[in-house]
């Protein structure tokens, strides 16, 4: 039995399953168990890679390195406890009478396709197959943003459907760019899109037509991940979808948009040996940042301002991999990791505060210690870890990020401190009366699944304090991948 | 013989390109699903001819799949939605046909500009039209910005993956047979689940305007 075929199959047959058992009693727990699968297996997959060094699966098509395996955990694993956290969530949802059984089959069968689509992108060798399965995953998301058939959620996931779909259109011609210079320098046919092929004859490939071809990946790719001028849908679909979605767009899908901008770095970084793609990645993330931090300060919808915490955050990301060099490189898996698990924490908190609140507005959610002092602790401690403060693992990064930023690019350091700086005054400010003061909400129908919350701020807590010495090896072995 | 073929290689990708300009400035939706039609025709027999003067075989294939989905399968799509939404004789009302055919011809330019230098270093017998595909792609991206309406949208995202295939064919002798397919898979699925959100459009608005999806503006 192969571990990637189980990686990628439980997901698919649970997409199956879940299509057409989505709306029974059990629905939820059957797919949290497809979900554990999935992670079990990817947990497997991750002890062989560990244990043997990057693995080539069935001929050349799969492609499993520390950089890819590490998401791929990361992956299987939010992916598990979101579900976990949607079992009681949308149960709520349909006692609300937002969800009609058919709407249940579809938010479950979706949910499990948009977890292998997503895998299938991590895992695959082949840069167009990658671009389908951005683009497949993307599908699968659009119709559970309108799920709730509402005027503002139909809006929101047009936009994401029109935005994405034109992003990801550059990037697929980004991507026959690109397959034309593979094909002048080491000839056409299946092999010519093989990352691994690619990357080990990157330096013959054509320096114009690359440069090119990654202002266009960089485009298409870089509007899935939410760089500003391009992440106009991006608030829209999160605030409009079902919290688990918006859990999982924030937390998983923008990673994979970014790690698949990465692999096309490499691919340039090797054939234009001047730097061009790492400083227009440094100019992309710095505006990101800077621009969503401004938008952040004026939200009034929760889901909204954490979206635009993760546009910010995303910039952050791309701005540390824009810096290159081991420590920058280091910095942004990390902080690509503690953000994946925070921002899905909050948004698990959020989730229960708007559906006690009956609304997302910020002044309609009051003192949240009172009625329910876990979703309060939670929110509150998932704010101080996303914005940086000391133990947290997000300290950490972001701190490795602002030292290499003053040696390497010392003028963009006071552009993100300010940025910063805006994000936490805002995020600060609006969180605090929500979690404190007085209050009229009522508790909740269904006991909420809060195990979720505190286990991601566990994480990100334990890797402010401490790195496993197998995890560090294996974020500085994912770190060399990508050119450190 | 061959180089009657390979100069028809050329006349179909001016076809494409003088039906993109068609599309912006067409007002009946029906006849704007016509003309999508007519386009990927052109597009299915641009890729047999490349496909028999370079004796590439997966193109043949690819040319089929293209006619299957760009002229069968698509249009009787979305023949089918506009009828039961009753959009079929919609007139849209455009504004300054003039100047957006204006900043088309810009976009062509620009797009031979930057294709040019690239299109130099091509193998492909028809690598001449690489300029044409680009332009293609950016009139399709000009007709989104410009219209209105759910369906004329929808066509220029179409039309753009006409436009993207194209390149494909015109740089490079055709994408591998796997991308391919998974690409007209995405196609195909996006469009059944742009049909889907019509008729929810339709429902909750009364409307297919999209200028009722402007609500969500930052305050």
């Amino acid at each position: 039995m192969d571990p990637l075929l189980l990686v990628l199959a439980t997901p698919l047959l649970g997409g199956v399953l879940l299509a057409l058992w989505g709306d029974r009693e059990r629905a939820g727990e059957l797919n949290a168990a497809m979900s554990l699968l999935t992670l079990a297996a990817s947990v497997w997959l991750t002890v062989i890679v560990v244990r043997d060094g990057p693995l080539m699966v069935w001929g050349e098509w799969f492609f499993v390195d520390p950089l890819n395996v590490f998401l791929v955990t990361l992956t299987a694993f939010v992916g598990f406890t979101t579900s976990l956290f949607s079992r009681p969530y949308m149960r709520i949802e349909r006692d609300h009478g937002k969800m009609t059984p058919g709407r249940m089959r579809l938010f479950h069968s979706m949910y499990q396709l948009f977890n292998g689509m997503m895998l299938v992108a991590l895992t695959t060798n082949n840069l167009g197959i990658l671009w389908v399965a951005m683009e497949a995953a993307t599908l699968t998301t659009v119709l559970l943003v309108s799920v709730y058939r509402t005027a503002a959620s139909l809006e929101a996931a047009w936009k994401y459907f029109i935005l994405c779909g034109v992003g990801i259109a550059q990037a697929l011609f980004g991507t026959i760019l690109l397959y034309l210079a593979a094909e002048r320098a080491i000839g056409g046919g299946e092999g010519a899109l093989l990352w691994t092929h690619l990357a080990q004859s990157k330096h013959l490939l054509d320096p114009g037509t690359l440069s090119l071809a990654f202002v266009f990946l960089l485009l298409g790719y870089g509007t899935k991940v939410g760089l500003v001028p391009v992440h106009n849908w991006l608030p829209d679909a999160h605030a409009e979808g079902p919290t688990p979605i918006s859990a999982v767009l924030s937390g998983l899908l923008l990673n994979v948009a970014l790690y698949a901008l990465l692999r096309c770095k490499v691919l340039a970084d090797g054939a234009l040996a001047n730097g061009l793609p790492g400083r227009m990645m440094i100019g992309f993330g710095l505006v990101t940042v800077v621009v969503a931090a401004f938008f952040l300060s004026r939200q009034r919808d929760v889901k909204r301002m954490f979206a635009y915490s993760s546009i910010e955050h995303m910039g952050l990301m791309t701005f540390a991999f824009g810096l290159g060099g081991p420590i920058a490189n280091f910095a942004g898996l990390l902080h690509m990791t503690v953000h994946a698990l925070v921002k899905s924490a909050i948004f698990f908190a959020v989730g229960h505060a708007a559906q006690k609140a009956g609304s997302q507005a910020m002044e309609d959610i009051r003192g949240l210690l009172k009625v329910n002092p876990t979703v309060g602790w939670g929110l509150m401690l998932g704010s101080l870890a996303i914005l940086g403060m000391p133990p947290f693992g997000v300290f950490a990064s972001e701190f490795l990020v602002l030292t290499t930023a003053m040696r390497e690019a010392p003028w963009a350091t006071p552009f993100l401190l300010v940025a910063l700086g805006v994000a936490f005054a805002a995020i600060f400010g609006r969180v605090q009366p929500m979690v404190f003061g007085e209050t009229s909400l009522r508790p909740l129908a269904h006991p909420p699944a809060l195990l979720p919350v505190f286990v991601h701020l566990g994480l990100a807590l334990m890797l402010g304090l401490y790195v496993p010495p197998y995890l560090e090896g294996w974020y500085r072995q994912a770190a060399q991948m990508i050119g450190g | 013989m061959n180089t009657l073929l390979s100069q028809s290689i050329n006349l179909f990708a001016v076809v494409l390109l003088v039906l993109a300009f068609a599309m912006i400035a067409q007002r009946r939706i029906l006849t704007l699903i016509h003309l999508f039609t007519l386009q990927g025709a052109a597009l299915a027999a641009a890729t047999l001819i490349v496909g028999y003067l370079t004796g590439q075989h997966h193109l043949y294939f690819s040319a089929v799949l293209t006619f299957v989905l760009k002229v069968i399968l698509i249009p009787i799509l979305l023949h089918r939605v506009i009828r039961r939404l009753n959009v079929r004789w919609d007139v849209e009302t455009l504004f300054n046909i003039p100047t957006t055919m204006l900043i088309g011809i810009v976009l062509v330019i620009f797009a031979f500009n930057l294709a040019a230098p690239i299109a130099g270093l091509s193998t492909s017998i028809a690598r001449g039209t690489l300029g044409i595909a680009l332009a293609c792609v950016l009139l399709s991206f000009l007709m989104m910005i410009v219209r209105a309406k759910a369906v004329p949208q929808v066509i220029g995202f179409l039309s753009m993956e006409n436009g993207l295939f194209f390149a494909a064919t015109a740089a490079t002798s055709g994408m591998p047979m796997i991308v391919e397919l998974g690409i007209a898979f995405d196609v195909l699925v996006g469009i059944l689940i742009l049909g889907v959100f019509m008729f929810q459009i339709r429902e909750q608005f009364d409307s297919l305007d999209i200028r009722h999806l402007e609500k969500l503006k930052e305050d």
